[in-house]
């Protein structure tokens, strides 16, 4: 018996399995703050472990977003448009991916942060990843979203969430100066190459904030239509 | 009539496994469909469906379907707009009628949710023209046909959209949709009694023999609306409610809310489904065993032989709990994003196009009502993803069930010479 044709009307939805990748990123992100607590005392095994929960995580992330750019045929009749869903998993599947590269550089690198600058980093690291957590919250609004027909009272909410993760990547962008600011002052005691990779890794770290402030802006977009 | 003494007996055994398969057929897609919002918006589990859908169902047939007789008049009284047919040919007509049981399984089969109203017109205009020529044959009336196709889904998915609206402006978007959803919530279900009382009586209850007029119709449809109301009212106070939940649980409880609701809805359903469609199925049938209980007159009063009520019950029954429960399953696993307060827009706006089509006349498809519907709870940005494909394809098959219900009729009335040479 083929499957009922009334009800193949009512195609899979696409809003759980990005709130579900959302989730996934964000806890990628979320495990580079244990992984950096261990990198800054050199427990490389440790830290290993951590990445490898990383990999793990962005792996399912592709894999979750491979499902939904399939299961997102053309003839979909949707409250949002495809192009914008199809950029939001995009811009999301992202943050994954540069979590995984800061990890894998690190690691392969065995890459020492310095002492005078780790408290600073570590708190430019957690608010990169509140970032993400932000972005991940209002994307989880995405079904109450649905449950008000993207009108009146919901939307004020989310764009409050919109706001307020705007005002997070801001300060991150302004704790990355600062702390390029004590990486110069101590960078003629490292090895210079160390010094490259350190600009580099706290650069990369920045861009989880700015990716998620990006799939804030997707959402944005979508509320505007 | 020689055909009708010497093949009389095999005549009514075809006809009876027709009927039933058509009943089987009805039992696993369309009941499916009737149950499928309730379902897949998790108001009910796949067995508490299927046990409703039973008991109201059966309900349906045996209470609200009891006079079919009725039924079989208007399908031949149906024809007579379509042609002026001599009396003589009155057996080929019903014998043509087969060809829309045919239809209507090969349509089931394939998952196509079309119209058995439709199927039976299509199969008439075939005979007609094979029998009587295309002269016979009133265009103007098919031409009403086609436009509801247009018409009907329009109706239904504009009230949907209003209804799904007013539920956005009363509950969903004010600052507290719990306690607005325990102010209005009752006010729908009222509404929903209403128009599902309604229904019945427009449906049902005439084929019990209970002739009501329009006024005494309105004023027990409002009486139940109010009683339902209350029950509702108080079916809501009972519910498990934390009041302390964050703003996300509310919309959860506002859903528990209108769970209520789509349990009623689903009874309703499936009880006027049952009276109605049910004598979809054996319509022909029994006008068949009634053609050769007389000897080939068309009896002005056909009285139904008394097996042919339970068979009809008994082949949507087993049709529903054989093939509609993996059916059902499917749905209840595959549908995400359908929520009650979804369900419910999409299921009263069906029920109201049914009682606005059966006041106007015009030959509609509960599966077309409820496509629209759904459409229209789309339009108002309320479901999450709809699959436009098998929108098309839905309204392709209706398109089609005219010229092939009318292909098969004619196919059949050449064979049955051939059978039995005349």
């Amino acid at each position: 018996m083929p499957t009922n044709a009334f009800l193949g009307v009512f195609a899979k939805s696409p809003i759980k399995p990005i709130e579900e990748h959302i989730k996934i990123v964000h806890q990628a992100s979320e495990t580079l703050v244990p992984f950096f607590e261990h990198a800054f005392k050199g427990e490389w095994k440790e830290a290993a472990e951590y990445q490898q929960t990383i990999r793990n995580l962005e792996r399912e992330a592709d894999e979750l977003k491979r499902v939904v750019r399939l299961t997102l045929p053309r003839g979909l009749f949707m409250p949002v448009e495809r192009t914008d869903l199809l950029e939001l998993i995009t811009h999301q599947d992202k943050i994954a991916n540069k979590a995984k590269d800061i990890a894998g550089r690190v690691i392969g690198r065995e890459l020492l942060i310095p002492a005078a600058i780790q408290e600073d980093f570590l708190a430019y690291v957690k608010r990169c990843v509140d970032a993400t957590k932000q972005a991940s919250e209002a994307i989880n609004e995405l079904d109450e979203l649905l449950e008000t027909g993207f009108r009146g009272r919901e939307v004020t909410f989310v764009e409050k969430m919109l706001v307020e993760l705007d005002a997070i990547e801001q300060d991150t962008d302004d704790m990355q100066i600062k702390i390029r600011r004590e990486l110069h002052a101590i960078e003629g005691q490292l090895n210079p190459i160390d010094a490259m990779f350190l600009y580099k890794i706290i650069e990369w770290v920045g861009t989880l904030a700015d990716q998620a402030e990006r799939v804030g802006s997707r959402l944005e977009l979508m509320l505007a239509r | 009539m020689d055909i009708i003494a010497s093949y009389g007996s095999v005549l009514v055994i075809i006809a009876a496994l027709v009927g039933f398969f058509m009943a089987y057929g009805i039992g696993a897609n369309d009941v499916a469909n009737a149950m499928g919002t309730s379902v897949g918006s998790k108001a009910l589990t796949i067995k508490q469906a299927i046990l409703i859908a039973m008991v109201f169902e059966f309900a349906g047939a045996y209470l609200a379907g009891g006079e079919v007789t009725s039924t079989i008049r208007k399908g031949i009284i149906d024809a007579t707009p379509f042609m002026d047919l001599p009396e003589s040919h009155g057996t080929w007509y019903d014998l043509g009628a087969f060809a829309a049981g045919v239809w209507l399984l090969l349509a089931s089969y394939l998952g196509w949710p079309v119209s058995t109203t439709h199927s039976i017109i299509g199969a008439i205009i075939g005979f007609a023209l094979v029998a009587v020529g295309s002269e016979a044959i009133q265009w103007g009336k098919v031409t009403g046909i086609v436009g509801s196709w247009i018409v009907t889904p329009a109706i239904s998915g504009f009230i949907a959209y209003l209804v799904f609206m007013s539920a956005q402006k009363l509950i969903f978007d004010t600052d507290e949709p719990l306690k607005n959803a325990k102010r209005f919530v009752p006010v729908y279900m009222g509404l929903a009694g209403f128009v599902m009382a309604l229904v019945t009586i427009k449906k049902g209850l005439k084929h019990v023999g209970l002739q009501m007029g329009n006024v005494e119709g309105f004023a027990l449809a409002i009486g139940i609306a109010v009683l339902v109301g209350f029950i509702g009212k108080l079916a809501i106070g009972r519910l498990n409610i934390d009041p302390s939940a964050d703003k996300k649980m509310q919309f959860n409880n506002v859903e528990k809310v209108f769970a209520v609701l789509m349990v009623m809805t689903a009874c309703c359903m499936a009880f006027a489904h049952g009276s109605n469609d049910v004598a979809n199925a054996i319509g022909p049938l029994a006008a068949v065993v009634s053609i050769v209980e007389h000897n080939g007159e068309i009896a002005k009063k056909a009285a139904l032989a008394w097996w042919i009520l339970p068979l009809g019950g008994f082949g949507i029954v087993a049709g529903l709990a054989i093939l509609g429960k993996r059916v059902i399953k499917t749905i209840g696993e595959g549908i995400t994003h359908l929520t009650p307060s979804r369900g419910f827009a999409a299921e009263l706006a069906a029920a109201s196009t049914v009682v606005i089509a059966s006041g106007t006349g015009l030959p509609i498809s509960t599966t077309q009502t409820l496509v629209g519907a759904v459409l229209g709870v789309g339009m108002a940005r309320g479901i999450a993803a709809l699959n436009m494909g098998v929108v098309r394809n839905i309204v392709v098959s209706w398109v089609i069930t005219l010229p092939v219900g009318a292909a098969l009729s004619i196919v059949i009335f050449y064979i049955l010479r051939l059978a039995f040479g005349v």
